[in-house]
């Protein structure tokens, strides 16, 4: 398993050598480096390496300057890393034991972690819609608009039974937070890599805004899709 | 800035071969078809009712009327599919999408046409 954490810069479209027309997620991933490595000898019990992304900031205000805008656990993984600039974003890649010797704490990820062709995962945040009713968010049909229906037109209909069971079953779907979650995409297709730019091109879309931060990870089942 | 790296990295597949054309224009459009192993050239030839969307994204629609009925296509601007773009007719048009034209036949569908465009 091979990870990269990276920023959605936004989606474009690109022609193939015959001419056709391909969708394709652009991701940014500069700034990625290897912050840990965990071992199952260590202390963690798990082979996993800890990525870093996205240059820290330093405090604006008066006397602080010279400290990061992070908390000090934060930045001490870094500075226990001997990584000068300290990433705003750690995310966390499990690894087979043997691969784990081709990490080195410290050393930068590139865009050619991937190569095209290679299928892989994609996690993000979607976007947040807020406070949501169940036409929205579970895709419920809604009430008539006619024939008699008065003010029950976005409304889920009945919830459940009568006296048996007398309660609303487990997993009900009802209004509620819509989005704003930890979301995965399965066996995308990663299209281009563009190593001068530090640019990854995965063909289709990626859960969340541009700007969002997504972890990019080898696809955990075999890809059934042909493109 | 996401759109700068965005149009950087389409800069490559832009076309800059096509004549100029806007709505209104009448255009052949030599477009590649794939049959199987065997590829030919299609030409289809109409007016241009509108160009939508920008940098590689962009797409003109054009619509002819064969045999009575009206059809319309919508061709990507930059694909490589067109082989060849051809300008027949300059119209003279105060629209930048002629949508109108779908609900007018025969004289009234007609576009005056000019001979050359200022400033191109």
């Amino acid at each position: 398993m091979k990870g990269i954490v990276g920023r959605k810069v936004g989606m474009t479209q690109m022609f193939t050598e015959d001419g056709d027309r391909v969708p394709v997620t652009v991701v940014d991933v500069a700034s990625a480096v290897v912050v840990q490595k965990k071992t199952t000898e260590g202390k963690d019990g798990y082979n996993a390496i800890k990525i870093g992304y996205g240059l820290a900031h330093k405090l604006q205000k008066e006397g602080m300057e010279d400290k990061w805008r992070l908390s000090k656990p934060e930045s001490g993984v870094f500075l226990a890393a001997g990584i000068e600039v300290p990433r705003r974003h750690v995310r966390e890649v499990r690894v087979d034991a043997a691969e784990l010797d081709n990490y080195e704490v410290g050393q930068d990820l590139t865009a050619e972690t991937f190569a095209p062709g290679e299928y892989i995962d994609a996690t993000g945040t979607s976007k947040g819609s807020g406070f949501t009713g169940v036409m929205k968010r579970h895709n419920f049909r809604g009430t008539k608009a006619s024939h008699g229906v008065h003010e029950f037109f976005r409304h889920g209909g009945s919830i459940g039974m009568s006296a048996y069971p007398a309660r609303v079953l487990p997993g009900k779907k009802m209004p509620g937070q819509h989005g704003n979650a930890k979301v995965t995409v399965q066996n995308l297709l990663v299209y281009k890599v563009l190593p001068e730019e530090n640019l990854i091109l995965v063909r289709g879309s990626i859960p969340g805004p541009n700007g969002g931060i997504v972890l990019l990870r080898d696809a955990a089942k075999k890809s059934r899709r042909l493109y | 800035m996401n759109n700068d790296i965005l149009s950087k990295i389409t800069q490559s597949q832009l076309r800059e071969d096509h004549p100029h054309f806007r709505a209104g224009d009448t255009v052949r459009v030599h477009f590649t078809v794939r049959e199987g192993e065997k590829e030919r050239i299609q030409i289809f030839e109409g007016v241009v009712l509108g160009r939508s969307g920008a940098g590689i994204r962009e797409t003109f629609t054009v619509r002819k009327i064969s045999n009575g009925t009206g059809v319309e296509r919508i061709f990507p601007v930059h694909s490589p599919k067109i082989a060849q773009l051809e300008l027949s007719k300059i119209g003279r048009v105060r629209r930048a999408k002629l949508y109108y034209l779908r609900d007018l036949s025969g004289k009234a569908a007609r576009i005056r046409s000019k001979r050359n465009r200022k400033g191109i």
